[in-house]
């Protein structure tokens, strides 16, 4: 029952925080873009309630959700998506690069797989015993780097977790036009076990990346695990061309609704209560922050 | 006198000897091969376990590189020809330049990529390239060249030693070169001034007045000793030399401390002309200095031709720098 809370209580957080950053931006408050995590809050929730505090995590463009359920602070996410010197990375990142603790992101498909592959390298020869895991879309099973380093860690045994989140969409091009063949394969040819849901249901991706993580983490070499999920909002904002009669079928999978099926209704509004508590102080405390300067540097 | 390439592996060795945090990648870099070049001979035998030799997968190697200097590593990649740099370009321009800044100073990504540029091997249109002008200019990316003068093995300890990601351009044909001494050799005439800092500057000046500065780095350091001395003894025409070992983030000073003698300005490289490093120092020092005199010279926009005869038209010589020289003294 308590995990079951916990669990409702992340996916609730996520969804509110990026509700919350939907509606900001109508008020000015935000600037750029922003990539919404919602419907796929289960993903998160469930592979982070069976990591380790100090796995190290690189994640891509669609990264609050991510953040969020690593046990990242609302607060300094907020302040940095408003552009606040109090933010992640002091203003300089925005929603799709920050910083903080062993998490990363960046915006670049493809390119953060390399990367997450050297630090998996490095915790391996650093014998520190930390898993790495990175995210990946759909989409982003185009970028050849994502190969070249599936590669690399298989040969090396490397202690990497490959999420693949299919979404079913790349921005607006849905995954029958852009992905040929099989998603498992891509890994298995690598010789890269793969664990693979479709299920929106957090304790079932709970218990698949516990699986995952458990072989990563004895040491066999990398794993993959495959979701496919949903993305209930646009891709940023308003490119979106889904039809209106798909977005309410999809909404029957809300990982809110069939995860909140297992809580009574007093613990639901508790959580609502003490998520909307935690997401108001937050965007309120960022919004009075100030904004960042420039510092020393001058034109030549 | 040792040469280029021993000082180089003699860099390596040292580094990896003394910090173990040390380590290379790059393909077929394993003895007994040690390397397309043989900078990296010997280090797989003497470090086994930190010299890994990897697929051909450019993009993904320097990616691993910037991982591994993200948490608390010092790799060194080798990539086997500059032109492939082309592959590593999103791992550089997004990733190894970016984090630093973009994670608002709270990591440092220690990488150094080392690539052999340039041609006057006969190699043709693909392994002959002097790439590194599209690097230059991204932030948080330095591009540095040794040469025959400074010592190159000192230079490389620098860029491992450096917390920022470094791009090590060494031209082919520097690494049978033996170091060169100031006052020895076509040295003779010249009084050597060097810069302090990780990756020095050199000012080469004439016992005479000198009438122009030439400003080259790397390889192109010997065709510009070449024409100075040509310069001097078929002409009477005295030049200074400044000689960059870091060419990216620009600090031009010394070079302007030499216009302020000269006036005149020669700029010497092997990429090719349209937007490449004299641009930038041509454009710096005309902005800084008004009526200063400029020429470049660089290889012409084609690629590098695998014929003898047609790749020492394409790439600039001793000759056209005299022949730059002489119209800007005129
Ligand atoms: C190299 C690169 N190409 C294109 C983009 C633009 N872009 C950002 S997100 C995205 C779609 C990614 O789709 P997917 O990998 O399925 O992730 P999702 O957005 O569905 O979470 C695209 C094309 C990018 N950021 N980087
Ligand atoms: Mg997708």
């Amino acid at each position: 029952m308590d995990h079951n809370f916990a669990l409702y209580k992340t996916m609730l957080l996520i969804r509110r925080f990026e509700e919350r950053l939907l509606s900001e931006f109508s008020t000015g408050k935000l600037v750029g873009t922003t990539h919404a995590y919602i419907g796929q809050e289960a993903d998160a929730a469930g592979i982070f309630s069976v990591t380790e505090p100090e796995d190290v995590v690189f994640s891509n463009h669609r990264c609050h959700g991510h953040f969020l359920a690593y046990g990242g602070e609302p607060y300094r996410l907020a302040a940095e998506l408003m552009g606040r010197a109090t933010g992640l990375v002091g203003g300089r990142g925005g929603s799709q690069h920050i910083h903080w603790r062993n998490f990363y992101s960046n915006g670049i498909q493809g390119g953060i797989v390399p990367v997450a592959t050297g630090m998996a390298l490095a915790e391996k020869v650093r014998a520190t015993g930390k898993i790495t895991l990175v995210f990946i879309g759909d989409g982003t099973l185009g970028e050849g780097a994502l190969y070249e380093s599936l590669n690399i860690a298989a040969l090396w045994k490397l202690h990497i977790l490959f999420v693949l989140e299919d979404n079913r969409h790349a921005q607006t091009t849905p995954v029958e036009k852009g992905v040929a063949g099989s998603m498992s394969g891509r890994f298995a040819a690598f010789g890269i076990p793969v664990w693979e849901r479709d299920t929106t249901d957090v304790l079932d991706i709970r218990s698949a990346a516990d699986e995952t993580v458990r072989a990563v983490r004895s040491g066999a070499g990398p794993a993959s695990l495959i979701l496919h999920t949903y993305r209930f909002s646009a891709h940023s904002k308003g490119d979106d061309p889904r039809s209106p009669e798909e977005l309410v079928r999809i909404r029957q999978f809300d990982p809110l609704t069939v995860h909140g099926a297992r809580l009574t209704a007093e613990e639901c509004t508790k959580a609502e209560s003490e998520v909307d508590a935690v997401i108001n102080d937050a965007f309120v405390r960022a919004d009075a922050d100030p904004f960042p300067v420039l510092g020393n540097q001058v034109r030549r | 006198m040792p040469t280029v390439l021993d000082r180089l592996n003699l860099a390596l060795h040292y580094a990896m000897e003394t910090d173990e945090r040390v380590t290379m990648l790059g393909e077929d870099i394993l003895d007994p091969y040690g390397g397309a070049f043989k900078v990296t001979r010997g280090l797989s035998t003497k470090f086994p376990k930190r010299v890994l030799t990897t697929p051909i997968s450019e993009a993904a190697i320097v990616g691993v590189a910037n991982g591994m200097a993200l948490r608390g590593l010092r790799p060194v990649v080798e990539i086997m020809f500059g032109d492939f740099v082309t592959l590593i370009a999103d791992q550089l321009v997004n990733h190894s330049s970016k984090f630093r800044w973009m994670y608002n100073d709270q990591v440092r990504v220690p990488v150094v990529v080392r690539t052999p540029m340039g041609g006057r091997r006969g190699y043709g249109p693909t392994h002959s390239q002097s790439l590194e002008k599209l690097f230059l200019g991204v932030p948080g990316l330095k591009v540095v060249a040794p040469n025959a003068l400074g010592d190159p093995a000192e230079l490389l300890a620098a860029a491992i030693a450096d917390d920022d990601p470094v791009l090590f351009v060494e031209h082919k044909l520097l690494y049978a070169r033996p170091l060169l001494e100031p006052g020895k050799g076509d040295l003779i005439d010249f009084q050597v001034e060097q810069t302090g800092g990780a990756y020095p500057a050199f000012t080469l000046r004439p016992a005479d007045s000198a009438r122009l500065t030439i400003a080259c780095y790397g390889y192109n350091f010997e065709l510009a000793r070449a024409a100075a001395l040509d310069l001097l003894m078929e002409h009477e025409i005295f030049v200074e030399i400044v000689l960059f070992s870091q060419l990216s983030p620009f600090d031009l000073a010394p070079l302007f401390s030499s216009l302020v003698r000269t006036r005149k300005l020669l700029t010497v490289e092997e990429g090719t002309l349209s937007l490449g490093w004299g641009a930038e120092v041509a454009a710096r020092a005309v902005e800084r200095m008004d009526g200063l005199r400029v020429r470049r010279v660089a290889a012409l926009d084609l690629p590098v031709a695998n014929a003898k005869s047609l790749e020492d038209a394409i790439l600039p010589s001793v000759q056209d720098i005299v022949n730059a020289a002489l119209s800007l003294v005129s």
